[in-house]
């Protein structure tokens, strides 16, 4: 197998998530879109750690992985106390600090 | 080599394809349930690298609390259960020539650096051994990671909480 292909995979999924990103209005759906974009890099870091025979990439894949479901609980819960406090989650009404 | 490259490449179309649907669908619960389509699928693919310990990682964690906490939110927040309109800005034109680019900033680079690289897998690596270096070499960063668990689920809890 080509080492490339992994890269190429992982930098499309890692695309899409930019375009989810930006694209997209509702929070839960841009926090999904950042769970895609992780999910590209511990892609790479796995392919490179194979590539060097070397444990150290699944060794930070887990950290990434650790420190992205810390990251999806905090999000959920400034989504969650938006919601609260606006009952909306559209982003592009969160405007309250636009000069 | 074959029968790695045939997994490699229907598991690569399934989740580009789901990532697709992930980032254009107007159904949030579809988008979810897509994103778990694209977990699976890199869970496969670390099988496929010999990564067997982080694959099963993937899928407890991801599949299994992620995917469900985002089900929740979706829940939590009342959004839209079947289809809608709405879930997209108006610079979806900008995002998708945004996009293009970083995948062809990405793809140019890769190729250029990496071109046809063969994967060559060496003797089998053991799930201990990712053990021993992230309890040995590691250790430190291991346990600030676990401090960090502790302050985003103290945190969660301190925002989310009615009082």
């Amino acid at each position: 197998m080509a080492l490339n292909q992994f890269l190429l995979l992982s930098a499309v999924l890692f695309s899409l998530g930019v375009y989810g990103v930006l694209a997209r209005r509702n929070s839960v759906l841009v926090l999904m879109s950042v769970e895609l974009m992780l999910n590209a890099v511990n892609l790479n870091l796995v392919t490179f750690g194979a590539f060097h025979q070397d444990v150290l990439g699944q060794v930070f894949a887990l950290f990434v992985i650790a420190i992205a479901a810390a990251e999806v609980g905090v999000g959920l819960a400034i989504v969650l106390v938006i919601f609260r406090n606006r009952a909306d989650v559209d982003l592009d009404k969160v405007d309250l600090m636009k000069g | 080599m074959i029968a790695q490259n045939v997994a490699f490449w229907s598991l690569a179309v399934a989740m580009v394809a789901a990532a697709y649907r992930l980032v254009t669908t107007q159904n949030v619960v579809r988008a979810a349930l897509f994103l778990a389509v694209v977990l699976a699928g890199t869970a496969g693919q670390y099988v496929l690298l010999t990564a067997e310990f982080v694959a099963w990682v993937q899928v407890l964690v991801y599949i299994g609390a992620v995917v469900v906490l985002l089900l929740f939110g979706v829940m939590l927040t009342r959004a839209p259960i079947g289809a809608a309109s709405g879930l997209d800005n108006d610079q979806r034109a900008v995002a998708a020539i945004v996009a293009l680019l970083v995948l062809g900033a990405l793809g140019a680079v890769l190729l250029d650096a990496f071109g046809d690289t063969e994967l060559v897998f060496g003797e089998v690596r053991r799930s201990a051994e990712v053990a021993d270096a992230i309890f040995g070499q590691y250790v430190v960063p291991f346990e600030v990671a676990s401090v960090l668990l502790l302050a985003a689920v103290v945190g969660a809890v301190a925002m989310a909480r009615r009082d």
